[in-house]
C-alpha cells in the first residue's frame, strides 16, 4: 500500500524508541501513584494534625468542658441524630413506596417535586420555621387570639424542633435511594411474594423493605453525616451540638485548643461513619435486587388515592412550598431590599464557589486519571483518603485547616525567608472547601472517565494520536458533561456552605450564607429572606442535573 | 523478503506469567492471516503486542521490514502505521462518522481529508453517511465505519480483534466474507484473531491455531481441517470423534467396522511425531467420513440426532461400543435406538499415536 507520509525515517524511529524505552510505562505509573498520594496527603494532613490535639485542651476550660459542655453536647447530638434518622427513614421510605408502587392523582409530578426540599438549605427552613412558629410568630399569635392568652405550645427552639426541620430537609436522600431500590426491584419480587400467599402489606415488610436495606442504610448514613455536620440549623434553634460547641469555644471563649479537642472527637465519629459507609457499599453488590420490568404501579381507589396525594402534598407544603412563600413575603416586605453590601456578598459567594469548583474539578480529574493510569491498591487507598472529607463536618475541617496552616505559617518564614501567611487568606478557605467537597466532584468525574473505554484510547493511538491529541480530541470532549456536572454540584454546595466559610474566611469576605447566619442570629428574618432566595435558586441547579441524568438513563 | 509482518520467537506476558511463548509466524504482503484459538489462549495478547500496546518479554517483531518491538524497546503504537478494528469497534461517540474515518488523516488538509473520507465510506458501502452519529448506525454499519477508519490512513498492516463477534450470526459470515474480499481488493495485509472458525475460514488464507500461548499449526484452512497436526487441533476444528484403530504395514488403517485406505499407498500417515510403521493408533473420523448405506454389512445404533435442515447429524454407537458422528441427508429420518447400516468413506487417514491424551 502506498504510504501517505513516511514517518519511519531512521532518526525519528530511534528517538521514539528512546522515549518509549524499557519500563517507561512503569515509571509513568509510579508518577501517577505519587501524585495521588500527594493529593491524599494534602487532604488528610489537617485531619491528622487535629488527631494529635485530642488531649490538648486549655486546663482552665477543661473542667467546664467535661462538666458542662460535653454531656449536654453529646446527649443533644445523639438525640438529634436518632430523631432525624427516624423522621427521614419514615418519610423517605413511605414516600418512595407510594411513588414507586402506586398510581394516584399527581404521582408523576410528586415523583420529582418531592426532591425540591433539597434546594432549600436546612438552616433556611430552620429560621423560617422559627419565624413562623415562635411565641411572637403569626401562628401562635393567631392561636392565642382564638383560644385565649394562656395558650402555650411546646417551645420551638428545642432538639425536637431542630429534628423536625432536619427531617423535612434531609428526607430526600432516603427518598431518592429507596425509590431507586424499589424501582429496580421491579414487580417480580413482589409478585413472587404475593403468589406465596403474602398480603401486600406483609410483602412490603418481608420482601421489599429487606431487599432495599443497603439503599436505605446508605441514605440514612448520608442523613447521619449531614446531621452531625449541621451547624446552621442547630444555631438557629439554639441547640448545643458538637459543631456549635466548636464554634463557641473558638470564637466565644477564644480557645482554639478546646475547639480542636472537640473537633477531634467529632472527627473520630466521622471516620467511623466513613468506614461503615465504605463497607456497606462493598456489600451492596451481593444485595443487588433481581432484574425485572419496573412496574407501572397499581391504581389506588379514589379515597386512598386522594389520601396519597394529600400526604405527598402535605410533606411538600411543609418542607418547601410554605417556607418558600414565607421567604417571598418577607423579601417583599423587607425595606432595605438589595443594597451594595448584599450585592457584594452575592458576588463573593459566586466567586468563591467558582474558584472552589475549578480547584475541586481539576484535582478530581488528576485523581481520576491516576486511578485509570495506575490502577491498584495504592491509588484506591489514596482516592479513599482524598474523598474522606464528605464524612467530616465542616466545623471540624475548618479547625483542622486552621491549626495545620498556623503550623506551616510558623515554619514558613524560616523556610522561605519571607513573612508569608496562608492562614486567613483565600488559599486557606479554598483548601478547606477542597477537602470537604472533593468527593462531590470526584463522583461524576470518575463516572465519566469510566465511560471512556480503553479501546477508544487504543484506537486513537493506532490512528497516530499522541497523548496531547488524545487528551484534547478524545478525552476532554467526552468528559465535558461530567466535568460540568461536577463543577455545578461543587459550586452549589460551596455557596450554601456555612461553618467553613464562617470560620476560615478572609476578613470581610462575607458570603450569602454568612449574612444569613448573622442576620438570623439577630432575629432579622425579613432581611435574611432575600439572600436565602438566592441560595434556593442556585440550589435548583443540581436538581435539574439530577433530573436530566435520570431521564437520559431511562 | 516479502514478509509484511514477522514474529520471531515472540514471548509476551506479565511478571511471573507467560501468556505467549516463542511464537514464530510471518504474513506475506497482501496476505490475510488469522490466529484462531479458544478464549484465554493468548491470541489477543499477540495482537496487542504487534500493535505496540504490550512490551515483549522475548523475541522480535518486524513490520514492513523494520524492527518495531524487541525486549526493552517498543515503538509506540501511534508510530507503527497500523490500522486496528476493535471488538467493540471503539468508534469515537462524540465524532460524526466522517470525523471518525478522518481521525487518522489529521496530517492532510481539510479538502483532501474530506475526499478520502468520502472514498473510504464508499468502499465500505456507506457513501453519504459521513454526517451520521455512530449511535445512529446498526452494528454492521458501525463495523464498516471501524473498518473504513482503520483502512483510511493506508496502514502497513490491519489488525482485527474478534471483529464480528458482536454481530448476529447471520450477518457474521456474510460480512466476514465481504470484508475478506474488500481487503484483498485493496491489497491490504491483515491479521485477524477470533475464536470462531467460520470467520477464520471465511476470511483468511492462512490460519494459525493458538493454544496455551503456543502455535499448534500454521496452515491453509483446508489443511487445518483435513490435516490437523495434533489432537488439540483435530478436536478444536470441526466436528468428529477419535476411534481406536490398527495401522497396517501398507499404510491402511483397520477399524472394527471398516478400513480406511492409505493416503499415500505403502506409506504411514504423515504426523508429528511420526507414527511407527504399524501398530495401534487413534483415528479422527469426521461426520462426513461415516456415511449411511443400507447395503453395508456394518450397522450402528442411533444414540442421538440433531436436525440441521438439509442434514441430520447422528451420534451413532458402532460395533465395540465406539461412538461416532455421521452427517446424513435429512430425508433419512431414523428413530433413536434403531439400527442403520453405515460405511466408512474417508479418503485419507488422520491418525495419532494412541498414548497421546485427548
Amino acid at each position: 500500500m502506498p504510504a501517505i507520509a513516511d514517518n519511519g525515517a531512521g532518526g525519528q524511529t530511534r528517538l521514539a524508541f528512546a522515549l518509549a524505552g524499557a519500563g517507561s510505562g512503569e515509571r509513568q505509573r509510579r508518577l501517577w501513584r505519587a501524585l495521588a498520594l500527594l493529593i491524599a496527603a494534602l487532604i488528610v494532613a489537617p485531619l491528622a494534625v487535629l488527631l494529635t490535639r485530642i488531649g490538648d485542651a486549655d486546663p482552665q476550660l477543661l473542667e467546664h468542658l467535661l462538666g458542662h459542655v460535653l454531656p449536654t453536647v453529646s446527649i443533644n447530638t445523639l438525640l438529634l441524630v436518632c430523631l432525624v434518622v427516624a423522621g427521614t427513614g419514615t418519610l423517605g421510605t413511605g414516600l418512595a413506596w407510594l411513588i414507586s408502587r402506586y398510581r394516584f392523582p399527581g404521582r408523576d409530578l410528586f415523583s420529582w417535586a418531592l426532591l425540591l426540599p433539597m434546594a432549600l438549605p436546612a438552616y433556611v427552613l430552620a429560621f423560617v420555621a422559627v419565624g413562623l412558629l415562635d411565641f411572637a410568630g403569626p401562628l401562635q399569635t393567631a392561636l392565642r387570639a382564638l383560644l385565649g392568652p394562656e395558650l402555650r405550645l411546646p417551645p420551638v427552639r428545642s432538639v425536637g424542633g431542630a429534628a423536625l426541620v432536619l427531617s423535612l430537609s434531609l428526607y430526600p436522600y432516603v427518598y431518592l435511594l429507596c425509590r431507586n431500590a424499589f424501582d429496580s426491584q421491579g414487580q417480580r419480587a413482589m409478585e413472587a411474594a404475593r403468589s406465596l400467599g403474602l398480603s401486600r402489606r406483609r410483602a412490603f415488610w418481608r420482601v421489599a423493605l429487606p431487599m432495599s436495606r443497603p439503599w436505605l442504610a446508605a441514605g440514612l448514613l448520608l442523613v447521619v453525616m449531614e446531621t452531625l455536620a449541621d451547624f446552621g440549623t442547630v444555631s438557629v434553634f439554639n441547640v448545643d451540638t458538637f459543631t456549635t460547641a466548636i464554634y463557641k469555644s473558638w470564637f466565644g471563649l477564644f480557645s482554639l485548643g478546646t475547639a480542636a479537642q472537640l473537633a477531634s472527637l467529632l472527627l473520630l465519629i466521622g471516620f467511623g461513619i466513613a468506614l461503615t459507609e465504605h463497607r456497606l457499599r462493598d456489600r451492596a453488590g451481593y444485595w443487588s435486587p433481581g432484574r425485572g420490568r419496573s412496574g407501572t404501579g397499581e391504581d389506588l381507589p379514589d379515597t386512598s388515592g386522594w389520601l396519597a396525594t394529600g400526604i405527598c402534598l402535605g410533606v411538600l407544603m411543609l418542607a418547601f412550598l410554605i417556607p418558600l412563600a414565607q421567604l417571598l413575603l418577607w423579601a417583599a416586605a423587607d425595606a432595605s431590599g438589595i443594597d451594595a453590601s448584599s450585592l457584594r456578598a452575592a458576588g463573593r459567594t459566586l466567586l468563591l464557589g467558582m474558584a472552589a469548583a475549578a480547584l475541586v474539578v481539576s484535582t478530581a480529574l488528576l485523581l481520576a486519571y491516576a486511578r485509570r493510569e495506575a490502577p491498584g491498591r495504592v491509588t484506591d487507598i489514596a482516592t479513599r483518603l482524598a474523598t474522606l472529607g464528605y464524612a467530616i463536618p465542616g466545623a471540624v475541617l475548618a479547625v483542622g485547616v486552621f491549626v495545620a496552616l498556623s503550623l506551616t505559617d510558623r515554619a514558613l518564614p524560616a523556610l522561605a525567608g519571607a513573612d508569608w501567611r496562608i492562614g486567613g487568606t483565600l488559599v486557606a478557605i479554598l483548601f478547606a472547601y477542597q477537602a470537604r467537597f472533593l468527593a462531590v466532584g470526584f463522583g461524576p468525574v470518575e463516572a465519566g472517565m469510566a465511560r471512556i473505554g480503553r479501546s477508544l484510547d487504543d484506537a486513537a493511538r493506532v490512528l497516530g494520536a499522541g497523548s496531547r491529541r488524545r487528551l484534547l480530541q478524545v478525552h476532554l470532549p467526552l468528559l465535558a458533561p461530567s466535568l460540568f456536572s461536577a463543577a455545578a454540584l461543587v459550586l452549589v454546595d460551596v455557596m450554601k456552605e456555612m461553618p467553613i466559610t464562617l470560620m476560615t474566611r478572609p476578613f470581610g469576605w462575607d458570603t450569602l450564607a454568612v449574612r444569613i447566619f448573622e442576620l438570623t442570629s439577630e432575629g432579622q428574618w425579613e432581611a435574611a429572606a432575600l439572600p436565602s432566595l438566592a441560595l434556593v435558586a442556585t440550589g435548583l441547579l443540581p436538581l435539574v442535573l439530577l433530573n436530566r441524568q435520570a431521564q437520559s438513563r431511562a | 523478503m516479502t514478509a509484511q509482518l514477522q514474529l520471531r520467537s515472540v514471548s509476551l506476558g506479565y511478571r511471573d506469567r507467560k501468556v505467549v511463548d516463542g511464537l514464530d509466524l510471518s504474513v506475506e504482503r497482501g496476505g490475510i492471516a488469522c490466529l484462531l484459538g479458544p478464549s484465554g489462549c493468548g491470541k489477543t495478547t499477540v495482537l496487542r503486542g504487534i500493535a505496540g500496546f504490550e512490551p515483549l518479554t522475548g523475541g522480535e517483531i518486524l513490520l514492513a521490514g523494520r524492527s518495531v518491538s524487541r525486549v526493552g524497546q517498543t515503538l509506540p503504537p501511534e508510530q507503527r502505521r497500523i490500522g486496528m478494528v476493535f471488538q467493540d469497534y471503539a468508534l469515537f461517540p462524540h465524532l460524526r462518522v466522517g470525523d471518525n474515518v478522518g481521525f487518522g488523516l489529521h496530517t492532510l488538509d481539510a479538502a483532501e481529508r474530506a475526499r478520502r473520507v468520502g472514498f473510504w465510506l464508499e468502499v465500505v458501502g456507506l457513501a453519504g453517511m459521513d454526517r451520521a452519529w455512530p449511535h445512529e448506525l446498526s452494528g454492521g454499519q458501525q463495523q464498516r465505519v471501524a473498518l473504513a477508519r482503520a483502512l483510511a490512513p493506508e496502514p502497513d498492516l490491519i489488525l482485527m480483534d474478534e471483529p464480528f463477534s458482536n454481530l448476529d450470526p447471520d450477518l457474521r459470515d456474510s460480512l466476514a466474507r465481504e470484508v475478506g474480499e474488500l481487503l484483498r481488493e485493496r491489497g491490504a495485509t491483515a491479521l485477524l484473531v477470533t475464536h470462531d472458525q467460520g470467520e477464520a475460514f471465511a476470511m483468511a488464507d492462512h490460519v494459525g491455531i493458538l493454544e496455551a500461548g503456543q502455535l499448534q499449526q500454521w496452515d491453509t484452512p483446508y489443511d487445518i481441517y483435513h490435516w490437523p497436526a495434533n489432537r488439540f487441533v483435530a478436536g478444536f476444528i470441526g466436528e468428529g470423534v477419535m476411534v481406536d484403530g490398527l495401522l497396517l504395514p501398507g499404510g491402511d488403517v483397520q477399524l472394527p467396522f471398516g478400513r480406511i485406505p492409505a493416503t499415500t499407498p505403502g506409506a504411514a500417515p504423515n504426523t508429528r511425531p511420526p507414527l511407527p510403521p504399524a501398530g495401534p493408533v487413534r483415528v479422527l473420523l469426521r461426520p462426513d467420513d461415516v456415511v449411511h448405506d443400507d447395503a453395508s454389512p456394518h450397522t450402528a445404533r442411533v444414540l442421538r440426532k440433531a436436525f440441521r435442515g438439509a442434514e441430520i447429524l447422528y451420534t451413532l454407537e458402532l460395533e465395540g461400543g465406539v461412538s461416532a458422528l455421521s452427517l446424513v441427508p435429512s430425508h433419512h429420518d431414523h428413530a433413536i435406538g434403531s439400527r442403520i447400516g453405515i460405511r466408512i468413506a474417508a479418503d485419507h487417514v488422520v491418525a495419532f499415536a494412541p498414548s497421546e491424551q485427548t
